[in-house]
C-alpha cells in the first residue's frame, strides 16, 4: 500500500491546484454571470437544481468514504461482519424513497420553469420589443432589422432593458444562437422561423456564439452582441443608414457562400429577404416554437 | 495511362499530411511484420484452424478484447491530437477540417469500436461460463457477429488513409452528413463501418438474450441468476430493440446520397429534424446499452470483495429492467433547444429525471453490500471503489442537464463534454477495466501484476479528474464543444491547458497497462485454484483458463452464489466432492464461413462506398453464396470423448474419476 499513500498525496496535490485555477478567474464564468432576466432564471434554476442534487450525492460520497474505510478488512478490526446479511426493506424503502423525493422536486421545479421560460414567450416590460432577425450563414450569422432597415454581419447592437425577440433561421446546415450572458440558445434550422426572447439589463459587449457544429470554419463563428443606451442605439442606426452600403440580393447569395467573415453593416437589405429564406425551403415544416411566416410578395433587388 | 493512375491515386488515397503519411508508413510496416512472424514461425495454420475460424465463445471474446484495445490506442492517439489542438488558444497544429475529421472518428471509434466490442468481449468469455453452459445459445452466429464487427471495423478505419475520414460528428447530422455538403466518401465509410458491425451487435444482441433465457444449467432459475448475467440480459433488449432503429436510420441517410433521396436534406422536403430524432432514439439507449454490463460488474465485483452476498438483489434487477426501459423514453434530451415546445420538453426532461432514481438505488446497494463486509483492495475492486464517485458526479450533473431550461445554458458546452465523458470514460470503461482484472485469471489463467495495476488505476483517476473537471468549467465560461480554434480574448487558457495535461496521464496510464499486460505474461504465475479471488458464481468452480468444453460435468445449481455456498457446504464437511460420470460432450465444429462472409461484406461495403458495382454485387452474391453453402452443411459438430475430457481436466490439475 506505500505506494498508493504517495500517489494518494500527489492526487490532493493537484485537486488543489485545480482549486486555485478555478478561483483564480472567477470573472470568467460567464454563464454563472448572466446580465438579462432569462440568463438570471436559468442561473437561480442551475443552482437550485445543483443544491437539491447534492442533498443526495454529499451523504452518499461521505458515506462511501465512511463505509470503505470502516469496513476494510486488518487485522483487530472491530466492525461488525455479516456475511449472509442481504436484504433490510426498510433500508431499501429509504433508498428508493429520497431519491423519488428529490427527483420529484426538481420534476416540478423543472416543468414549471419549462413553461415559464419557453423561449417565444413575450417578456414583461412596458417597452416594446424590438426585432432582430438572425440567419445562421456558412459560417457567419446575418441580423437584420426589419424596423429599422439594417443589416450587420457578425455583430448585434440593441439597447439595454428593452426585449429583444430574435427570430432565427438558417440557410445552411443546422447551428445553435447563444449569448451565454443573457440567456440560453436556440437551434437556427432551416425551413424555419424559431423566437427566442432575450433581453440585457445592463450596457455591455457580450459575447455570442454558433454553438453546433456546422463544418469546417464554425469555430469562426463568434459575434459580439453589444447592448447599449437607447440613444447610442439609434446613434448607431443612424450612422450604419448613412455610411454603410446596401445589402442586395446578389450580395446576400455572396454571404450564403462558405467562408468567414469580419464585422460588416448594412445601410438597408432586400424586402422580405427574411421570409424568402424561410420559405425558400418550400416543403419544409413548422412545429413547436417555430413561427409560421408568409411569404413575401415580391424580394426587391 | 500514368497520369490516369496518378490521378485516381491522388483521390483514392489521402494526401498531403505528414500524420497521415505517417499512418501510412506504420500501417505497411505493421502488415509486413505480422505476414513475416507468421511465416517464419509457420502460424497461419495454427492461426487459422485456433483462432480464425473458432465457434468457441472464449476465443471469440478473447478477440474481441483485443481488438477493442486496439481501437483504444488509436480513439486515444485521437483524443491526444484533438488536446494538443486545444492546449492553448490559436494553436496551428491541425486544421479546421483535420479536427473535425479526428474528433468524428474519435466518437465513432470510442463507442462503436471499443465500448461495445469490450462490452461484448465479457460477454463472450463470461456469460456462459456464469450460467454453467457449455457455449452461447448459436456459435456460428456468434462467430459472425464479431468478423461483421471487425469488417466494419476496419473498414472505417481506412477511411483514415483511404479516401478521406467523415467529419460530421460521430452522430451524423444531416443535412451536413449529406452529399450537398459532404461530398467525399468519408460519410460513406461511416455509414457502411456502421452498418455492417450493427448487424453484428443485433445478432449479438438476439444470441445472449437466447442464451440467458435457454442454456442455463440445471436449477439456476431466473432470480438465482448472477448479476451480471442479468446485466448481460436487460443490455441485450435494449439491443435488440434500439440497433434497428439504427440500421433503419443509416439506410436512409444512404439512400439520400446514394439514390438522391430526400428524406434529410434541406430541399425536396427534406427533413433533418427527424433523422435527430431517430438517432437519438438508437443514441440515447446506446449508453444505457453499455453502462448497463458495467453495473453487472460492479455487482459481482462489490460482492466478492467485500466478502458478503450482494445487497439487494431483487432491487438490482429491478432497477436494471427499468433502466433498460426508460432508456428508450428519454431521446429528446438531447435536443431540448430544437423548439419541440414546453409540453415535449416537460415530457423528456421528467422522464430523463426519473432514470436517477433506479440509478442511485443501486449505488445504494453497492454501498451496503460494502456496509459490515470485509473489503480487501485489489485492483478489480479499486476500481470498483474508485469509480462510485465518479459516477455519483457524472449522475449527478446528469440531472443538471435535464432540467429542460437550464440545459439551453448547458447544451453543446463543455459542461455536456464533461458529463458524458465522466459516465462514458468512468462509468463505463473503467467499469470493463474492472471486469477486466477481475476475470483476468479466469481468461488467461494468470492474474496481472498488482503493483503497476494500482498505478495504471491511479494514473487513470488522476489524469480523468484533471482533464474533465476542468471542462465543467469551460462549458460554465461559455466554450462550445468542437471548435478547433479560439481566442486569446475568451479566458479559457489555463483551463484547456490543465485538461490536457490529464489527457497526457490518461495516455501513460494505457501504456503503463500494456506494461502490466507485458510484465505479467513474462513472469506468470499459473492459477492453479481456478479460483483466485476466492469467489462467489459458477465461472470460479472449472479450471482456468476454461477448458475449451467449459464444464466437465454439468452444475446442478441449488443456490445464488452457488458456487460460494458450495464450498461453505464443502468447508464443513456437509457436501463430499462427488463422484462423477462422464458422458461425451457435444461441441460445435470450427467454421470458416464467419470470416469469408464478413469479407465479402467488407467488398459490399467498399464497393458502395466509391461507387464500384463490379465489386459491391459480386461481393453481395458472395455473401448469399457464404449463406447457401452454411444451410447445407450438415457436418457441424462433433463429441468429445471421455478420454479426452479426462486427459484436458488432468493437465488442469484437477483429476476426475
Ligand atoms: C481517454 C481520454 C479521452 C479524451 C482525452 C477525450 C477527449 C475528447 C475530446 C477533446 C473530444 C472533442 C470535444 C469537441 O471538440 O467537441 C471528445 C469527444 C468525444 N469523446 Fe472523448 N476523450 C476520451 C475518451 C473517450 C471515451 C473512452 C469515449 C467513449 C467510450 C469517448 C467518447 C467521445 C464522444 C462520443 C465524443 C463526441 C464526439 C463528437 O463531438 O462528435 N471519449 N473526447
Ligand atoms: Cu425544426
Ligand atoms: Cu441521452
Amino acid at each position: 500500500m506505500k505506494t498508493s499513500k504517495t500517489v494518494r498525496c500527489m492526487s490532493f496535490l493537484f485537486m488543489f491546484i485545480l482549486l486555485f485555477l478555478t478561483t483564480g478567474c472567477a470573472d470568467n464564468y460567464i454563464v454563472l454571470d448572466p446580465k438579462g432576466p432569462i440568463g438570471e432564471q436559468q442561473k437561480d434554476l442551475m443552482i437550485l437544481s445543483t443544491l437539491l442534487t447534492l442533498i443526495v450525492i454529499v451523504p452518499v460520497l461521505i458515506l462511501t468514504f465512511v463505509i470503505v474505510w470502516r469496513y476494510r478488512d486488518r487485522k483487530g478490526r472491530k466492525a461488525k461482519y455479516t456475511p449472509d446479511w442481504e436484504h433490510s426493506t426498510k433500508l431499501e424503502i429509504i433508498w428508493w424513497g429520497i431519491p423519488i423525493i428529490i427527483i420529484t422536486l426538481i420534476g416540478i421545479v423543472t416543468v414549471r420553469y419549462t413553461y415559464s421560460l419557453e423561449p417565444s414567450k413575450p417578456l414583461e416590460s412596458e417597452k416594446k420589443p424590438i426585432t432582430i432577425q438572425v440567419t445562421n450563414l456558412d459560417w457567419k450569422w446575418l441580423f437584420q432589422y426589419p424596423e429599422q432597415g439594417i443589416a450587420t454581419v457578425n455583430y448585434v447592437q440593441f439597447p439595454e432593458d428593452v426585449p429583444v425577440r430574435f427570430e432565427v433561421t438558417s440557410d445552411a446546415p443546422m447551428n445553435s444562437f447563444w449569448i451565454p450572458q443573457l440567456g440560453g440558445q436556440i437551434y437556427a434550422m432551416s425551413g424555419m422561423s424559431m423566437t427566442l426572447y432575450l433581453q440585457a439589463d445592463e450596457q455591455g459587449e457580450y459575447m455570442g456564439s454558433g454553438a453546433n457544429f456546422t463544418g469546417k470554419e464554425f469555430a469562426k463563428m463568434f459575434f459580439t452582441a453589444n447592448a447599449t443606451s437607447q440613444e447610442d442605439f439609434d446613434q448607431w442606426v443612424n450612422q450604419v443608414k448613412h455610411t454603410s452600403p446596401e445589402l442586395t440580393l446578389d450580395g446576400y447569395k455572396e454571404l450564403t457562400k462558405q467562408g468567414t467573415s469580419d464585422v460588416r453593416y448594412f445601410s438597408a437589405f432586400p424586402e422580405g429577404l427574411y421570409e424568402m429564406t424561410v420559405t425558400k425551403y418550400a416543403a419544409s415544416h413548422n412545429h413547436g416554437l417555430s413561427t409560421r411566416v408568409q411569404p413575401p410578395a415580391r424580394v426587391k433587388e | 495511362m500514368w497520369e490516369s493512375v496518378k490521378e485516381f491515386a491522388s483521390e483514392f488515397f489521402v494526401t498531403g499530411d505528414p500524420l497521415i503519411y505517417g499512418a501510412d508508413v506504420s500501417i505497411v510496416l505493421s502488415i509486413i511484420a505480422i505476414v513475416s512472424v507468421l511465416t517464419y514461425f509457420k502460424k497461419w495454420g495454427w492461426l487459422w484452424r485456433e483462432w480464425l475460424t473458432t465457434v468457441d465463445h472464449k476465443k471469440i471474446g478473447i478477440m474481441y478484447i483485443l481488438a477493442s484495445v486496439l481501437m483504444l490506442f488509436r480513439g486515444g492517439v485521437d483524443a491526444l491530437l484533438m488536446r494538443a489542438q486545444l492546449v492553448m488558444p490559436e494553436m496551428q497544429f491541425l486544421s479546421g477540417d483535420h479536427y473535425n475529421q479526428i474528433f468524428t472518428t474519435h466518437g465513432v471509434i470510442m463507442i462503436l469500436f471499443m465500448a461495445m466490442p469490450l462490452m461484448f468481449g465479457l460477454f463472450n468469455v463470461i456469460v456462459p461460463l456464469q450460467l454453467g453452459a457449455r457455449d452461447v445459445a448459436f456459435p456460428f452466429l456468434n462467430a459472425l457477429s464479431f468478423w461483421l464487427f471487425f469488417s466494419g471495423a476496419m473498414l472505417f478505419n481506412l477511411s483514415f488513409v483511404i479516401g478521406g475520414s467523415p467529419d460530421a460528428g460521430w452522430l451524423a447530422y444531416p443535412p451536413y452528413s449529406e452529399l450537398a455538403f459532404n461530398p467525399g466518401p468519408g460519410q460513406d465509410f461511416y455509414i457502411w463501418g456502421i452498418q455492417i458491425s450493427g448487424i453484428g451487435s443485433l445478432m449479438t444482441g438476439i444470441n445472449f438474450i437466447v442464451t440467458i433465457l435457454k442454456v442455463r444449467a440445471p436449477g439456476m432459475t431466473l432470480m438465482k441468476m448472477p448479476m451480471f448475467s442479468w446485466s448481460v440480459l436487460s443490455s441485450c433488449i435494449a439491443i435488440v430493440f434500439a440497433f434497428p432503429i439504427l440500421t433503419v436510420t443509416l439506410a436512409l441517410l444512404f439512400i439520400d446520397r446514394y439514390l438522391g433521396g430526400h428524406f434529410f436534406t434541406l430541399d425536396g422536403g427534406g427533413n433533418p429534424m427527424m433523422y435527430i430524432n431517430l438517432i437519438w432514439m438508437w443514441g440515447h439507449p446506446e449508453v444505457y446499452i453499455i453502462v448497463l454490463p458495467a453495473f453487472g460488474i460492479f455487482s459481482e465485483i462489490v460482492a466478492t470483495f467485500s466478502r458478503k452476498k450482494l445487497f439487494g438483489y431483487k432491487s438490482m434487477v429491478f432497477a436494471m429492467i427499468i433502466i433498460s426501459v426508460l432508456s428508450f423514453l428519454v431521446w429528446a434530451h438531447h435536443f431540448f433547444t430544437m423548439g419541440s415546445g414546453a409540453d415535449v420538453n416537460a415530457f423528456f426532461a421528467v422522464t430523463t429525471m426519473l432514470i436517477a432514481i433506479p440509478t442511485g438505488v443501486k449505488v445504494f446497494n453497492w454501498l451496503f453490500t460494502m456496509f459490515r463486509g470485509k473489503i480487501t483492495f485489489e485492483t478489480p475492486m479499486l476500481w470498483t471503489v474508485g469509480i462510485i464517485p465518479n459516477f455519483v458526479i457524472g449522475g449527478m450533473t446528469g440531472v443538471l442537464l435535464s432540467v429542460a431550461p437550464a440545459d439551453f445554458q448547458y447544451h453543446n458546452s463543455y459542461f455536456l463534454i464533461a458529463h458524458f465523458h465522466q459516465v462514458i470514460i468512468a462509468g463505463v470503461v473503467f467499469g470493463f477495466f474492472a471486469g477486466l482484472y477481475y476475470w483476468w485469471p479466469k481468461i488467461f489463467g494468470f492474474k496481472l501484476n498488482e503493483r503497476i495495476g494500482r498505478w495504471a488505476f491511479w494514473l487513470w483517476n488522476i489524469g480523468f479528474y484533471l482533464c474533465f473537471m476542468p471542462q465543467y468549467a469551460l462549458g460554465l465560461m461559455g466554450m462550445t464543444r468542437r471548435l478547433y480554434t479560439y481566442g486569446w480574448d475568451k479566458g479559457w487558457f489555463e483551463m484547456n491547458l490543465v485538461s490536457t495535461i490529464g489527457a497526457v496521464i490518461m495516455g501513460a496510464a494505457f501504456l503503463v497497462q500494456i506494461w502490466d499486460i507485458a510484465h505479467s505474461i513474462k513472469h506468470m504465475k499459473r492459477d492453479t485454484t481456478g479460483d483466485p479471488w476466492n469467489a462467489r458464481t459458477l465461472e470460479w468452480s472449472i479450471p482456468s483458463p476454461a477448458p475449451f468444453y467449459n464444464f466437465a460435468v454439468m452444475p446442478q445449481v441449488t443456490s445464488q452464489d452457488d458456487w460460494h455456498e458450495r464450498k461453505l457446504r464443502i468447508e464443513q464437511g456437509l457436501e463430499k466432492p462427488a463422484k462423477v460420470e462422464l458422458e461425451p460432450i457435444h461441441m460445435p465444429k470450427n467454421s470458416g464461413i464467419p470470416i469469408v462472409m464478413s469479407m465479402f461484406w467488407f467488398f459490399v461495403g467498399f464497393g458502395l462506398i466509391f461507387d464500384w458495382l463490379w465489386m459491391a454485387v459480386p461481393g453481395f452474391i458472395s455473401v448469399i453464396a457464404c449463406m447457401v453453402v452454411h444451410s447445407f452443411n450438415y457436418d457441424t459438430d462433433y463429441y468429445v470423448t471421455v478420454e479426452e475430457i479426462k486427459r484436458t481436466e488432468a493437465e488442469a490439475g484437477r483429476v476426475i474419476t
